[in-house]
């Protein structure tokens, strides 16, 4: 009979499965486990598989059928994800305790979402990558409603739910096109096929992929696909706003590069004028539609919108210097987006939450090393030089503007002048306001080590940033033949 | 006789596929949601008779035994318990005819485009043959026993990928609805058994003509 494929390289997969389907026993079993100790399990499960990703797996590896690949890019952005899963679960133990919403199928259903992404970003065939993102988003329909007894909740959960369907089904409309035009679901194979028919693309090819691209753009919140965004992560209890915004989106932006640049590399033209597009009108929207809002959780969603669209500048360049470019903004972003969240977390007045940004007025004289943490997130997602946001941004548009896309980077520019005029707002709102009810003293443990690293890395991110330019560097150039 | 047997096949496509789209406009014009519900089971059997004619006897299994053994008898139980009036569910519908059916036309036209754009990249045809080639002639292979060859060889990476996704479908739907109520009772068969007879039953003496 046929032979036992190489585990190897889906071996952190294997881990995490497991290590999932254990917990999942435990919590089973243990009716009173204690959701604290889980949730410290499965950080310690997600940073285990993060330590395996980068030191048992090889650099390279194509297994069970050519299904999955593991190469440096996939290595990258999995340790991104991991890691981002993991501040997300920290970041939830303070929230759950206050609320008494302790539930076991948290810290779960991170995991498993977490498996999902893994999965997408791994992803060497249409087929896994669709069960992989199917994995993620069901996973994350679950999470945004898990206070089903709040309205705000259950709304968003269910907004999510069938928007994030609807766009499965774009999806999938797309591969089926492209399958039936292609005659292939395998990468290689389409990459093989769609560069020798370079000048002839059958037409049924391109639709395939602009649904693709469309369902896709669904997954990265970017205009004009973004609409859910605000309402989600408005509604969903905050903790999971924290890991809405950072793993799902990298391991969406990770599914988007790949399927562009490896099955799709060979049509850059054509994607190239949607990405372009969808680039410009995720910025313009993401700036200009922030400056109107009052609550912190919407301001993060279009700001989390406009960061989309700086995101894919890079990519559409097309070259490696660009998708260096999105590796590195991704990994600032985690930064700063942690931390601006764990901000949002220590907003409790009279031990409720609140969201206005009014309610942070005054924020620099009852609590002042939380004013300036949320000062240096501001600063760096505007884009203000010595932080770590500059460097992201600078990076893309140097690489847009290498490829000839001056109109681009020119708005782009713009746009984040737009944007800073709301960060600094906030900054305003801190330092310069007087505050009408301070916010409560008391902050957890975990939010204020989290708080202490993510501001230390945006801060001085350019005191030392060769390891991670590097890793992005050759991450970029193994997505691309002869890399 | 070959001509008979193309006749009968024939025959038959016509009498499913008529079948087939008599029930589905049947499922949208019925007033009564319960009879829609039943001729869309009615529109799956002949659909699986359709697959059957053309060999793919694995598909109208699952048709029958999936959509018609759990989807349209879940459907069935939503419909009759949720008790949703859907004559008011379509008073809109003339008012949105216009817009619908336009944006309708379109995209039957840009279909229409696409169809006649139809061509395959002759590498593509060349590439396509290595794959088609793991699939058995049928004839000497039941497409059932075809589809389980590959499902757990070539494809078992996606399998247990489906299985972990019913199983986040499961803890999802036990996370969102599963309430542990108070106070309810439950049978404990070993205490049950284990309960001595001094217990549960009590002798007593009654003076005749007395109550307890």
């Amino acid at each position: 009979m046929t032979e036992l494929p190489d585990f190897h390289p889906a071996l952190p997969e294997i881990a995490l499965a497991l290590s999932g389907l254990l917990l999942l026993m435990y919590g089973a079993v243990r009716k009173d486990a204690p959701s604290r100790f889980v949730g410290y399990i499965t950080v310690f499960v997600l940073l285990a598989v993060q330590v395996l990703e980068m030191t048992v797996a090889p650099g390279e590896g194509v297994t069970f059928s050519g299904l999955f690949i593991s190469d440096r890019f996939a290595v990258f952005m999995k340790s991104l994800v991991l890691l981002g899963s993991a501040l997300a679960v920290l970041l939830s133990f303070d929230y759950h305790d206050h609320e008494k919403q302790e539930r076991i199928e948290y810290p779960i259903l991170i995991l498993f979402a977490t498996l999902g992404m893994m999965m997408m970003i791994s992803a060497n065939s249409l087929l896994s990558l669709y069960l992989g993102l199917e994995l993620q988003s069901l996973c994350l329909y679950v999470l945004a409603a898990i206070r089903r007894d709040t309205l705000r909740s259950t709304e968003a959960g269910l907004k999510y739910f069938i928007l994030g369907a609807l766009s499965s089904g774009l999806l999938l409309y797309g591969m089926s096109l492209i399958y039936g035009f292609a005659g292939s679901t395998e990468f290689p194979v389409l990459a093989e096929i769609l560069t020798a028919s370079n000048s002839h693309v059958p037409v049924g090819v391109i639709v395939g992929l602009v649904f693709m691209m469309a369902g896709l753009a669904f997954k990265i919140s970017a205009v004009p696909f973004h609409m859910w965004t605000p309402d989600v992560y408005e509604g969903a209890p905050t903790p999971v706003t924290a890991f809405f915004a950072v793993a799902p989106k990298i391991a969406a932006i990770a599914l988007f590069i790949r399927v562009l640049v490896d099955p799709l590399g060979g049509l850059v033209e054509e994607w190239r004028q949607v990405v372009v597009a969808v680039s410009l009108a995720s910025m313009i929207l993401g700036s200009f539609a922030a400056l109107a809002q009052t609550n912190i959780k919407r301001l993060m969603a279009y700001s989390s919108i406009g960061h989309v669209g700086y995101a894919l500048v890079g990519l559409a360049a097309g070259t490696p210097a660009g998708v260096q470019g999105v590796l590195i903004y991704m990994t600032v972003y985690l930064f700063m987006v942690v931390g601006t969240f764990a901000v949002i977390l220590c907003m409790r007045q009279h031990d409720r939450m609140v969201e206005e940004i009014e309610d942070l007025a005054g924020l620099s004289k009852t609590h002042p090393m939380i004013a300036l943490a949320m000062a240096v997130f501001m600063f760096s997602m505007a884009g203000i030089p010595p932080l770590a946001g500059f460097f992201g941004k600078l990076y893309v548009f140097l690489a847009a503007i290498e490829s000839g896309l001056y109109t681009l980077a020119i708005i782009g520019i713009l746009t984040s002048v737009v944007g800073a005029f709301y960060y600094m707002r906030i900054i305003k709102f801190m330092y310069f306001d007087e505050s009408h009810e301070p916010l409560d003293k008391w902050i957890g443990r975990d939010i204020a080590v989290i708080l202490a690293v993510t501001g230390v890395f945006t801060m001085f991110f350019f005191v030392y940033p060769e390891p991670i330019l590097s890793a992005a560097s050759v991450a970029a150039a193994s997505l691309f033949p002869g890399g | 006789m070959p001509e008979a047997g193309v006749l009968v096949s024939g025959l038959a496509f016509y009498l499913f596929s008529g079948w087939l789209l008599a029930a589905g406009v049947m499922v949208v014009a019925a007033r009564n949601p319960v009879h829609s519900v039943l001729f869309l089971i009615l529109a799956f059997f002949n659909a699986a008779g359709l697959f059957l004619l053309l060999g793919a006897e694995f598909l109208a299994m699952i048709l029958v035994v999936v959509y018609v053994g759990a989807v349209a008898v879940l459907f069935l139980f939503v419909v009759m318990m949720l008790n949703i009036n859907f004559v008011t569910m379509r008073e809109g519908f003339l008012q949105y005819l216009p817009v619908g059916g336009l944006v309708g036309l379109i995209l039957l036209v840009e279909l229409a485009f696409v169809a006649g754009g139809w061509a395959f990249a002759p590498e593509v045809t060349a590439a396509a043959g290595g794959a088609s080639t793991l699939i058995a002639p049928s004839g000497i292979m039941t497409n059932t026993r075809a589809l389980g060859d590959v499902l757990y060889t070539q494809y078992f990476y996606l399998f247990q990928a489906a299985g972990l996704v019913l199983l986040v479908a499961m803890i999802g739907a036990i996370t969102l609805t599963h309430r542990s109520r108070t106070g309810v009772r439950r049978q404990d068969i070993s205490r049950q058994v284990s309960r001595p007879r001094e217990e549960s039953v009590e002798i007593r003496k009654m003076p005749i003509g007395g109550g307890i």
